[in-house]
């Protein structure tokens, strides 16, 4: 064996065996995840506001022949109270058994953020401090004594800046000591709470360690739990350790004197709690006094002047308006010329498949079938979704990273307070503009699981960037078109903005009355973090939006739009005594249609264009030209006459653009709710609520045009 | 005498905590937040349709409603 293939063994040898495991944890958005991403190279989405990580993500790497497990764990506050992400934060820290945990922590703001670090060491002695933001810290004159920090938590502490990739070496380095470390050093900082508290937490860890073999510092930590009182806590160590602490018969007894003692003392239980958390909150300060020196007192001067005017009374909403519709108008423009592009490329692709087609000679129904129906359908759909996506969701990444969106969150909370939500709920519809699959999963921001499935069913009653082209068509044609000139942009905008507002109220409305129904509740504490605005980084924003959305959607998309492009075929083209299946299942929609002022035709496209929005239009026109695929059509002026010659009026468009926005979720989004939800029955819901509020309003138009119109 | 909280103090004046009461989840949600007594807190923006107000204490800007700040006590 040559001497390299000696080497290559002992690395694949290396690879296999003993990986070490580390969680990373720390505050929401002090940028975990870009440290994730950096140690793994996976990209995984970080976002300028809070709540990204809902689940544990797991990356690996490689450092000096050893492979590391990177566990990131959602960013919290405190890992003591009762919410999903603290519990499986908490979990992991306790039961995961993680060589090392890794805490991050914002430079900006350390003492707030030494918080949980003071918890965790509680919990464990192999921890390692990570500072991060040091940029932004300088930027601010704050300066951090990382030396004396490490020398008072007796602990690694290490300073990077996790955007940059050469800062993670350090970090790296203390990686690896502490894993490779055999016996445990000098023991880490600890808490030291009141005299008497000490007293009572000792007697019932002495307890708990008699009965069980347990490190000390866990059992220290279980017998504030169980003096806690935190019934919840008890019982996860409970099953994951296989102990018991509650009903134990020793620890109760230990526990109700102990209890009593203190009560003699005047620290009833409640106060308990409450100095435990107190103190921990005031070692944490004076840590931070210590080792923080802040040069410019005004450091966030310059945010506040900022926060003044976008959340002013007078020109906040207008202003995030003003941004919505700059971002829509980047997108719908910048979209046509890549759209045109690839459709022309798509279609001289077309053409030589048909030509090869013939060469093989290929029965033409079959490559028909193929060609016009699967191919036709799946290309049209690229083409008209991933320019706009490939637009609109960096731009929206851009808000995202500046710290925007939580401010828009804090401007319309009024609002959703009085349907019994989030005001975060805004920030997933507008991200819902752009897609609503992707607006259903920005949902995870939400805390209460209640306000969050809320936000899910109705996030499809606001038009995505799919819908808009299909609203701007026909309002130019039939409410600008009897204008004519320069006003008639204005008026079809003022006309498409009518229907966004009107799906931002139904929003509002619907919302409220799934709070007094079927999703019963008072709206929860809306605790919101305002981060520090911070510069976008513009390389990354684009390369990660186009990574983890735009293709992520599309991916979904397309496989939706293969089988549903063979459907849409086969029903234009199979029918029975010379009516093709589209035209029976028009006439059968007929009355149903005609009641909401629309043809069966229309209902009929809509429910073929679930796979996108975007071929709704398309399928109309096949319909009218009684074509056997898509028609694409450029010349706004030419749509319009083949749709009043079949009978459209301003009626017709106005109910059609009431049904755009009001109908039931495409599939990508609908398979989205699946998987968010866990349940048929929420996307089954989320299939009707719309839908029905479509049948409803379009009706009523109808009714209201014919009574008035006789 | 009906003890001071939050919501009483102006934009931009600052008040000195004295306790958090409430129900368990928004005590404890606030407690996490580093909001203990002795600590300075400060209300400085407000959302345009009046409630939440943002306030800003241990160098964070937190925005909270105004039931929610109802239980924040001031000294």
């Amino acid at each position: 064996m040559s001497e390299k293939e000696k080497i290559a063994m002992e690395q694949k040898e290396t690879k296999r065996k003993s990986t070490y495991t580390i969680a990373l944890a720390g505050n929401p958005n002090v940028g975990k995840s870009t440290i994730f991403n950096n140690l793994t190279g996976m990209n995984q989405h970080t976002g300028n506001w809070t709540g990204k990580t809902v689940a544990n993500a797991t990356g690996y790497f490689e450092y000096r022949g050893e492979q590391y497990k990177i566990v990131d764990i959602p960013g919290t506050y405190s890992i003591m109270s009762h919410s999903e992400e603290e519990e499986i934060a908490r979990n992991y820290i306790c039961f995961g058994n993680p060589d090392a945990t890794i805490v991050v922590v914002d430079a900006t703001s350390l003492e707030r953020n030494l918080n949980l670090v003071l918890q965790i060491t509680e919990i464990t002695n192999n921890l390692i401090v990570c500072v991060n933001l040091l940029d932004e810290a300088k930027k601010k004159k704050i300066k951090i004594n990382l030396e004396l920090l490490s020398n008072i938590l007796k602990v690694p502490v290490v300073g990077v800046t996790a955007r940059n990739k050469k800062t993670l070496n350090n970090l790296l380095k203390v990686i690896r000591n502490v894993c490779e470390r055999k016996e445990q050093i000098n023991p880490i900082y600890q808490i030291h709470y009141d005299e008497k508290i000490e007293k009572a937490i000792e007697e019932v860890r002495e307890i708990i360690s008699k009965q069980y073999k347990i490190e000390e510092k866990l059992a220290r930590w279980m017998s504030i739990k169980v003096l806690d009182g935190e019934e919840h806590i008890l019982k996860e160590i409970e099953k994951q350790l296989h102990i018991q602490l509650m009903n134990n018969r020793e620890i109760d007894k230990v526990k109700k004197e102990v209890l009593e003692n203190l009560k003699e003392k005047e620290i009833r239980q409640e106060e308990f709690k409450e100095k435990i958390v107190s103190t921990i909150v005031k070692d944490a300060e004076e840590i931070g006094k210590k080792v923080c020196k802040f040069e410019n007192k005004d450091y966030a001067n310059r945010d506040r002047k900022i926060d003044k005017i976008l959340t002013s009374k007078k020109y906040g909403i207008p202003i995030m308006i003003l941004f919505l519709l700059l971002i829509f108008w980047i997108t719908i423009v910048g979209a046509n010329y890549p759209s045109q592009f690839l459709f022309s490329l798509f279609g001289n692709i077309q053409e030589k498949l048909i030509e090869f087609a013939t060469y093989i000679h290929c029965p033409g129904w079959l490559s028909n079938m193929l060609i016009l129906g699967v191919y036709q359908t799946l290309t049209w759909v690229i083409s008209v979704m991933l320019p706009p996506m490939a637009i609109f969701f960096p731009l929206f990444t851009i808000l995202e990273d500046l710290g925007y969106l939580p401010r828009i969150a804090f401007n319309m909370d009024g609002f959703f307070k009085k349907a019994c939500c989030s005001g975060k709920q805004m920030i997933t519809m507008c991200m819902g503009f752009g897609c609503n699959s992707c607006g259903v999963t920005g949902c995870r921001i939400i805390d209460s699981p209640r306000e969050r499935l809320i936000a899910i069913l109705t996030n499809n009653l606001v038009p995505c960037n799919g819908r808009f082209p299909f609203l701007i068509t026909i309002a130019t044609i039939f409410i600008a078109g009897t204008i004519g000139g320069i006003g008639a942009s204005i008026v079809s905008t003022i006309a498409v903005m009518f229907v966004i507002i009107l799906g931002i109220m139904m929003t509002l409305v619907i919302s409220k009355i799934l709070s007094k129904t079927i999703l019963k509740g008072m709206p929860s504490s809306f605790v919101l973090e305002l981060p520090p605005y911070r510069k976008p980084q513009f390389l990354k924003v684009l390369v990660r939006s186009i990574f983890d959305r735009t293709i992520f959607i599309l991916g979904r998309a397309v496989a939706v739009a293969a089988p549903a492009g063979l459907v849409i075929w086969l029903f234009a083209n199979i029918g029975i005594q010379g009516q093709s299946l589209l035209t029976i299942i028009a006439n059968f929609l007929d009355p149903l249609a005609n009641l909401m002022g629309l043809d069966g035709y229309i209902l009929t496209a809509f429910i073929l264009g679930i796979p996108a929005n975007e071929i709704v239009l398309p399928i109309i026109l096949m319909c009218y030209m009684q074509g056997t695929s898509l028609v694409n059509m450029e010349d706004t002026f030419a749509i319009g006459e083949i749709l009043r010659q079949n009978g459209w009026t301003i009626l017709t468009a106005i109910n059609v653009m009431l049904f755009t926005v009001f109908h039931f979720p495409c599939a990508t989004t609908l398979l989205t709710i699946k998987k968010e939800t866990g349940s048929w029955k929420w996307t089954a819901i989320s299939f009707f609520i719309p839908t029905v509020c479509g049948i409803v309003l379009c009706m009523l138009t109808t009714l209201v045009y014919h009574v008035f119109m006789i | 005498m009906k003890e001071k909280t939050v919501n009483e103090l102006e934009l931009g004046e600052i008040g000195v905590v004295s306790k958090i009461i409430g129900e368990e989840n928004i005590k404890r949600r606030l407690l996490d937040l580093g909001l203990i007594e002795g600590t300075d807190i400060k209300p400085v923006l407000v959302s345009p349709s009046g409630d939440p107000r943002a306030f800003e204490f241990r160098g964070s800007l937190i925005a909270i409603r105004e039931e929610d700040a109802e239980n924040i006590k001031l000294k």
